[in-house]
């Protein structure tokens, strides 16, 4: 019998919360190093073609300049794609590395970077998608291993013979995560080895990643990361900084700190690509789906390919006979796309919900009973079981916490002053994944229990969370654990990534946890062998969102004063980090409906807003209240502590969400995101 | 292929955090008398906007000469009645103060919308004025700009420009002007008051900042030498009755579409005078004389609104992206004349 | 060459007296030249607020004050605030409602909300003041007033809510 009260359930305080709030909490580019020099980048000019020349002699007789390093004296490096940083003269995209200089202050190496001179040959770029790209193309895969395309039934046919029709298309620009802490890296080549206190998602990564690029083991680079300012997947994997420190640090044999600025991160760190998507639907007249298809154009780069899986969630989302989705890639002279908080679902599932909000105006029908009567019993895909599925439960729930029954199915019916007043909701779902991890725990002489696993925290609450995990298995309370984060020396461990973190972590920590219990004094354990077997499932998170908007009738301003999110993402390990996880997702969410957008130049080659003051993203004043709840579920099919991910669920969605409360204000369908009131403004 | 050197693509100071040497002044004369002799030299006020600009490249001075001690932060009532704002007064303390806040509300109000409250507690009135333009082609030194690099074109006009000029932009740029202070001030009249080497001289606020033209470097009528000392607000009766409207995609700390001051002041229902100027359409804060022109004398109604604020947009030449600033502008001005005529 | 010149500050309550680069900012000076990293550079070009500290009882942005143009003034950073080893009662606050979750506009929040408490208390009005004569301290003030400070990870609503219960 156990006599500690269980912590799994408990909204604890974030262990390192006194430490973020002194200040005392250590960020990437805040060791202190002895001797250190700080390196600048030097980026392209050009979006496509060859350097000539690096003319290095302005910038190194700057007094403090201890090194310039180009292509002409780089080491080799066994490097691909992005991270082949200075291996080429071969210019990809505007922003692309292509030198570095090295000083003894910051200010004197952001100086000397300017007078880096660079000739290029100029090849004619091209930077425009369009859905008729003539290089368009089909990827193998997409993101992070999907089929590319998927075809059940007969598409063509259903459409054809359907009774209401729904066929539009979508688009997303691009977008840049942005999160607060700019990625930073310092790098130390010490005793044979490389060292790095680095922004990232995942330390083992890093010093996977980095390791046989540099023709280490990677046991000899460690990756320092404890506290990490925000990634939203643009720290999931090492960016081209990251190798360029550890270039520069070789070079002049000192420790080197390197900080990408904020509008270097426009370039250099990863974006969501733009998308187009073509969404038809087929219903009969009660809204009984017949047909969905979903085909996607997007863009990849020159430098690598990065196929998102935007299309994937419409698989499995609602019951329907005939399905078909689609991705097509053309590679632009742009930097990577990358992943951005729910890649894929996040986009996709913005063109999805929309699209049924609009099959619900053509079939005169609730949108949220629409959903409710197109709910599949299995996964229409792989006609499996789901390990759970509490959708249907999350828009019953959101619609009597939002007061639902009130709102009006003919749009622009409500007013409040200059405001015109509208709701909407929107479903959404995100997979619960989980990868093998590694993890050790000691029993120590004290009482005390001591958990090493290189999970991250990039303020999702996993350090608090783990701990709780872990003090539940040991049935101790949460003071007498202590869970060390963020350090690739204590082995493989999945990234912060695909809301898989909590659940392939703490999957690892329960099994070191229970062999503690069981006796031993000190374990490590790997969980390659546990997290795959059993039935095969769909597994997934679902949720339900619902908004409420007010746009004014003389100049199209959106503000969302109100939201409601209801989530069924299994056991929920801590309610108070949980909720601001929520609480985050939507808030992206509301911005992506209403304000990112990274404008492209076509002539320059670049996107131009590269900073956040022309870059939105939102302020305190444009979020509203916002009512979080969750489904009593737990699935244990997913992992032992019977929780799913909810780093991403909480964006999927949203967006579909405020677009759908825009048409029912103003009876406006604004397909091309974000809703700004260039697009409303004298249509209402 | 194209050969093309770095340096000749990038402007020719663009240099990020060139060193420079500081001085601060204690003394008028002998601060306007080193920035005259001394090229590369720049007056330092506040810094939110120069320093932002010196850290891209896009200022590059040699020699700042800071004036922060210098400026008056004072304000005071004027023998005429209006108000005498010193150079040196930060835009939270004028915002707060009580005299602008129940004399000039649209004053107090364009304050309040612009930037963060801790940006208010660091820029000056001076500074405000001569803030300049956040078009993203100028703020980027690897760019063409003719603003920023004489000659070497506008990326802008045939490129992203859905928040810049509609109205007296040129071949040669089509940036706006960022202040919302200025754009009140100009609705009130005020007279910016500069001490130059030749002595001091008041120049009419709605005549400081220039069109572009053919030399969009220029933003402002002020010569190298001159320093604002002040700026004066006179009295006026209408001002009671006026406020600021910024339309904005986010609801705080961004740079208007458009907006609009306007002071009105109607007696049995006939419009006896009336106040407006706009934000975020020109190089300038435009002063919309041909609208106010319109509705001396005439009924305060809706109808009245439209057609003055058509009769002032007509001259309006909106580019490829941005014409729904026409719209929006006119949207704007109405509803606001309305609020300030209930 | 670089070109120096010695700034004296009382930070914290305590004097520093350094010999900088003119091209310094006071950011820079606290993370590079005295350790304290608590102020977090997220812009460098005041877009973001991660940055504010109090220059002189003001909150204001760091990255953008260049150190020798602030030279004898007071400064107040994060590190600064908690007294004998208790948390100011706003980090107390913060910390209660999960008002962060990266943590690194977390310090900016809180001198920033400082700050924020003070031009309130001094009777300032704000953008979204109904009367500008005499403003009101709620949800909505304490919205808009907070707006210079950027937070990524979406922890508004428990920014206010820690805010709302230390205002009152």
């Amino acid at each position: 019998m156990s006599v500690v009260a269980p912590s799994i359930g408990a909204p604890a305080d974030r262990i390192e919360g006194r430490d973020k709030v002194a200040g005392k909490a250590t960020y990437a580019f805040e060791y202190e190093q002895v001797n250190v020099a700080y390196a600048a980048i030097v980026q392209s000019s050009i979006a496509k073609g060859t350097v000539r020349a690096v003319d290095s002699a302005a910038a190194l007789a700057l007094p403090g300049v201890l090194a310039v390093l180009s292509h002409e004296n780089a080491p080799t490096l066994s490097a691909e794609g992005e991270l082949a940083v200075l291996q080429s003269l071969e210019v990809s995209y505007r922003g692309q590395i292509v030198a570095a200089v090295i000083a003894d202050s910051l200010e004197t190496a952001r100086h000397a970077g300017q007078l880096v001179r660079v000739d290029y040959d100029v090849a004619q770029h091209d930077v425009e998608l369009r859905p008729d790209h003539p290089r368009l193309y089909k990827p193998d895969r997409v993101n992070p291993n999907f089929p590319t395309d998927s075809e059940q039934g007969d598409v063509e046919q259903a459409l054809a013979t359907a009774t209401i029709t729904v066929d539009e298309t979508y688009t997303t620009p691009a977008q840049h995560n942005n999160p607060m802490e700019p990625h930073a890296t310092i790098a130390v080549w010490e005793n044979d080895g490389l060292t790095l206190y680095d922004s990232n998602q995942g330390a083992w990564r890093v010093a996977q990643t980095l390791a046989p690029i540099f023709g280490i083991d990677v046991g000899q680079v460690r990756v320092i990361s404890p506290h990490v300012g925000g990634g939203f997947g643009s720290k999931g994997t090492p960016r081209p900084h990251a190798v360029l420190a550890a270039m520069c640090a070789q070079h002049v044999q000192r420790a080197v700190k390197l900080a990408v600025t904020r509008q270097q991160m426009f370039t250099l760190t990863g974006y969501r690509t733009p998308t187009i998507q073509r969404l038809q639907l087929g219903a009969d007249r009660d809204g009984r789906i017949s047909a969905i298809a979903h085909d996607v154009v997007e863009q990849t780069s020159t430098v690598q390919e990065f196929a998102e899986q935007t299309a994937v969630a419409t698989r499995m989302m609602y019951a329907s006979p005939n399905r078909r989705t689609t991705h097509r890639l053309v590679a632009l002279n742009l930097p990577t796309p990358a992943w951005m908080r729910a890649p894929g679902e996040c986009p996709g599932m913005y063109a999805l919900e929309s699209a049924l909000d609009e099959l619900a105006v053509a079939c005169d029908l609730d949108p949220v009973e629409l959903r409710i009567r197109n709910e599949p019993d299995v996964d229409p895909e792989t006609g499996n079981r789901f390990s759970t599925r509490n959708l249907v439960a999350c828009l019953r729930e959101g619609a009597q916490r939002f007061g639902w029954s009130d709102r009006i199915p003919e749009p622009a019916s409500r007013r409040a002053a200059r405001w015109m007043v509208g709701m909407g909701v929107a479903a959404a779902t995100y997979p619960a994944r989980r990868a093998p991890s590694t993890a050790h725990a000691n029993a120590e002489a004290d009482g005390t229990f001591t958990i090493r696993i290189t999970a991250s925290d990039i303020g999702t609450g996993a350090r608090t969370v783990l701990t709780q995990i872990a003090a539940d298995t040991l049935d101790a309370p949460i003071e007498r654990v202590r869970v060390e984060i963020g350090d690739s020396s204590s082995g493989p461990a999945q990234v912060a990534g695909g809301s898989s973190g909590t659940s392939s972590w703490g999957t690892a920590v329960v099994k070191a946890c229970r062999l503690l219990r069981a006796g031993q004094t000190e374990v490590s354990v790997d969980t390659s062998d546990d997290v795959d077997g059993g039935e095969p499932l769909t597994k997934q998170a679902f949720g339900a969102h619902f908004a409420e908007v007010l746009v004014d009738v003389d100049t199209g301003e959106v503000r969302v004063p109100r939201m409601v999110g209801v989530f069924g993402c299994g056991r929920i390990i801590n309610p108070k980090t949980a909720r601001s996880q929520f609480i985050g997702g939507m808030t992206m969410g509301v911005s992506m409906a209403l304000f990112e957008e990274t404008l492209l130049d076509p002539h320059l080659g670049a996107y131009v807003n590269h900073d956040l003051a022309m870059y939105h993203v939102p302020t305190n004043a444009d979020i509203g209240e916002i009512d979080v709840a969750w489904i009593d579920e737990e699935d244990f099919a997913v992992n032992p502590m019977g929780a799913k991910g909810l780093g991403e669920i909480g964006i999927v969605g949203c967006a579909a969400a405020v677009a759908n409360a825009v048409y029912n204000a103003t009876g406006i369908r604004i397909r091309d995101l974000p809703i700004t009131p260039a697009k409303l403004v004298g249509r209402l | 292929m194209r050969r093309v050197s770095e340096h000749r693509r990038r402007h020719r100071g663009g240099v990020a955090l060139k060193p420079f040497r500081y001085e601060r002044a204690y003394d008028e004369r002998a601060a306007i008398a080193t920035l005259a002799a001394t090229p590369g030299a720049k007056f330092l006020g506040g810094g939110t906007n120069l320093v932002d600009l010196m850290r891209l490249g896009v200022e590059t001075p040699d020699l700042l000469v800071d004036v922060r001690r210098l400026a008056s932060d004072r304000i005071d009532e004027t023998d005429a009645g209006g108000l005498r704002i010193g150079a040196g007064v930060r835009n939270s303390d004028l915002a707060a103060d009580a005299r602008v806040r129940t004399r000039y509300p649209a004053l107090a109000e364009a304050l309040l919308a612009g930037a963060s409250g801790q940006l208010r507690n660091l820029a000056t009135t001076g500074g405000n004025l001569l803030q300049r333009t956040r078009c993203a082609y100028f703020q980027d030194v690897t760019t063409p700009c003719n603003k920023r690099d004489p000659g070497t074109g506008c990326p802008a006009r045939d490129g992203e420009h859905r928040n810049l000029a509609i109205i007296g932009h040129s071949e040669h740029c089509v940036a706006t002007h960022p202040s919302d202070m200025a754009v009140a001030l100009v609705a009130f009249e005020a007279i910016v008051r500069v001490v130059g080497l030749g002595g001091g001289r008041e120049i009419p606020l709605v005549d400081f900042h220039r069109l572009p033209g053919d030399t969009p470097q220029r933003d402002t009528v002020l010569e190298r030498d001159e320093l604002i000392v002040a700026v004066d607000v006179p009295a006026l009766t209408v001002a009671v009755n006026s406020t600021y409207r910024k339309v904005r995609e986010r609801a705080s700390f961004a740079f208007a579409l458009v907006s609009v001051a306007a002071a009105l002041d109607v007696v049995d229902g006939e419009i006896r005078d009336v106040r407006i100027a706009f934000g975020g359409l020109a190089h300038k804060p435009w002063r919309a004389h041909v609208a106010e022109a319109a509705l001396r004398g005439s009924a305060a109604d809706t109808d009245a609104f439209r057609r003055a604020a058509d009769a002032e947009l007509a001259q309006a030449e909106p580019l490829r992206d941005n014409g729904y600033k026409v719209e929006l502008a006119r949207n704007t001005l109405v509803r606001t004349l309305q609020e300030l005529a209930e | 060459m670089a070109e120096l010149a010695t700034v004296t500050l009382l930070i914290n309550r305590e004097e520093h007296s350094l010999e900088l680069d003119t091209r310094t900012s006071l950011l820079d000076l606290l993370r590079e030249h005295l350790g304290l990293t608590g102020a977090k550079k997220g812009c460098d070009h005041g877009q973001c607020g991660a940055c504010t500290v109090l220059i002189d009882g003001r909150r204001a942005n760091a990255c953008l004050a260049l150190a020798v143009a602030h030279d004898g003034a007071e400064i107040v950073t994060i590190e600064g605030l908690a007294q004998n080893g208790s948390l100011h009662p706003l980090q107390a606050a913060f910390v209660e409602h999960d008002a962060f979750q990266c943590g690194y506009c977390t310090p900016g929040q809180i001198c920033s909300a400082i700050g924020m408490l003070g031009e309130f208390d001094a009777g300032w009005p704000s953008h979204v003041s109904h009367d500008i004569t005499a403003p009101n301290l709620d949800a909505q003030e304490i919205r808009e007033r907070m707006s210079g400070n950027i937070c990524r990870c979406g922890a508004y609503p428990n920014i206010v809510a820690a805010i709302e219960e230390v205002s009152r």
